[in-house]
């Protein structure tokens, strides 16, 4: 199996979670089975920029109205086998400043903003680079827990060159003292794995005494990566 | 080589948006609402994800990747000389609404060679992302009734029959297109045959 090998289990996180209930409950019970990386797993869906409009990575701009919040910028360069990703789709959604979705599954008392719905996408360019202009998400409770609170996050979907390179991941900011404690990220076993999702600061990225900005690069499982160490299969 | 610093997955988490889904996502069989159709038998897959049997599983996305009617995919890896189909993509989503029900409209895909040698049955890619799941399970369909799913090694790779037969969709109608039925069961009594990612 020498292309896309099986994820590294100290890199992702497992299934099932003991922190986690919701983990818990819908982690298989029964063993996985191997999967020969064939056409079907070597080929994937193809995007362009054709596939989205202009302004979609400006979710500031989605109602014509100002949102409530502080505008950034995020941005980075998504990867795979040491080279830059193009014409990747990269999708975002996120909390608007109050910590509130736009979706019918949080009705938390929270604040909507009529001018902010939080989801964006864009496609890659030949340096495999992305940009959304957004707002600051704020932290909300994680459920369960009493204590719990996700970190502000903005959560991120990339496709890649094929359909082993499907990734759905979370940004988080740096400085946030919800991190180190969040149930989420601690699923992930690696610590060093774990500060991969926290995006740098960078304003120079931003738009100058406008915005502040974000720089968070993505990479995606490759098609010649190394298989980790103990890999069976 | 030491192996790449991957970015680590995360789960879908209980509010990806809807928006980021157009209303023909879960239509394969052109590219376009009102475009040329694509090659082959219309079929439909509709199916319920659970998180186990009794417990439907709401907001889930699914994903789904397969050959066109020919075996044949839209992609820069597939170099074999073979009949493309402009109007078919391979590629569907649908979020599972509040009762974890699921459709899918698409072309019954063609068989697609085994790198071992020989060909897999038809088969459709399918990844299921949602709240409580920390990163995509991954799994197939393949159709009841063809003849070629005896000798698919994908199939043959899964010992236990009745967990094989999670992967095989029964068809449940044959009127207006021949439907079939897939259920995603994430634990316990059906639990769906996954793969490793």
């Amino acid at each position: 199996m020498a292309h896309y090998p099986p994820y590294d289990p100290g890199v992702h996180p497992p299934y099932r979670f003991e922190a986690l209930p919701a983990a818990v409950a819908r982690a298989p019970l029964r063993p996985l089975y191997p999967l020969e990386r064939t056409l079907s797993e070597l080929t994937g869906p193809v995007f362009s920029e054709n596939d989205v409009a202009a302004g979609e990575n400006d979710l500031t701009q989605a109602s014509g109205g100002q949102p409530i919040g502080q505008v950034i910028v995020v941005q980075g360069q998504v990867l795979a086998d040491g080279r830059p990703v193009a014409n990747s789709l990269v999708e975002i959604w996120q909390a608007n400043a109050a910590g509130r979705y736009v979706h019918a599954a949080d009705q938390s008392e929270r604040a909507l903003d009529p001018n902010f719905h939080g989801a964006g996408r864009c496609v890659t360019d030949a340096d495999g680079r992305y940009r959304f202009r957004t707002i600051k998400p704020a932290p909300y409770p994680g459920g369960g827990a009493p204590d719990w609170w996700r970190p502000a996050h903005i959560h991120f979907s990339c496709f890649g060159a094929s359909f082993m390179s499907r990734m759905v991941t979370q940004m988080y900011f740096p400085g946030d003292p919800l991190i180190e404690p969040d149930r989420i990220l601690g699923a992930i076993p690696d610590e060093a794995a774990r500060r991969r999702l926290v995006a740098r600061l960078t304003p120079d990225v931003g738009e100058r005494n406008r915005t502040l900005g974000y720089t968070f690069d993505i990479v995606l499982r490759g098609r010649n990566d190394t298989p980790f160490e103990g890999a069976s299969a | 080589m030491s192996p790449a610093a991957l970015t680590p997955w995360q789960t879908l988490g209980p509010y990806f948006m809807p928006a980021l889904l157009r209303p023909h996502d879960a239509d394969l069989t052109r590219r376009e609402p009102d475009g040329p159709a694509a090659e082959g038998e219309v079929i439909e897959i509709a199916g319920t994800v659970f998180v186990h049997r009794g417990e439907p599983q709401r907001d889930a996305l699914i994903e789904i990747w397969q050959a066109n009617r020919h075996g044949t995919f839209d992609h820069p890896a597939d170099k074999r000389n073979l009949p493309p189909d402009p109007n078919f993509t391979g590629f569907g989503r649908c979020l599972t609404d509040t009762e974890g029900a699921f459709r899918f409209r698409t072309i019954r895909p063609g068989p697609v060679p085994h790198p071992g040698g020989g060909w897999q049955a038809p088969s459709i890619n399918v990844s299921v992302f949602c709240v409580g799941l920390l990163r995509r399970l991954l799994t197939r369909i393949y159709f009841e009734g063809d003849s070629r799913n005896d000798g698919d090694p994908v199939l043959r790779g899964i010992a236990d029959a009745d967990h094989r037969q999670t992967l095989i969709a029964p068809k449940i109608a044959d009127d207006p297109v021949p439907a079939f039925r897939f259920d995603v069961v994430f634990q316990g009594e059906g639990e769906t045959a996954f793969f490793i990612d």
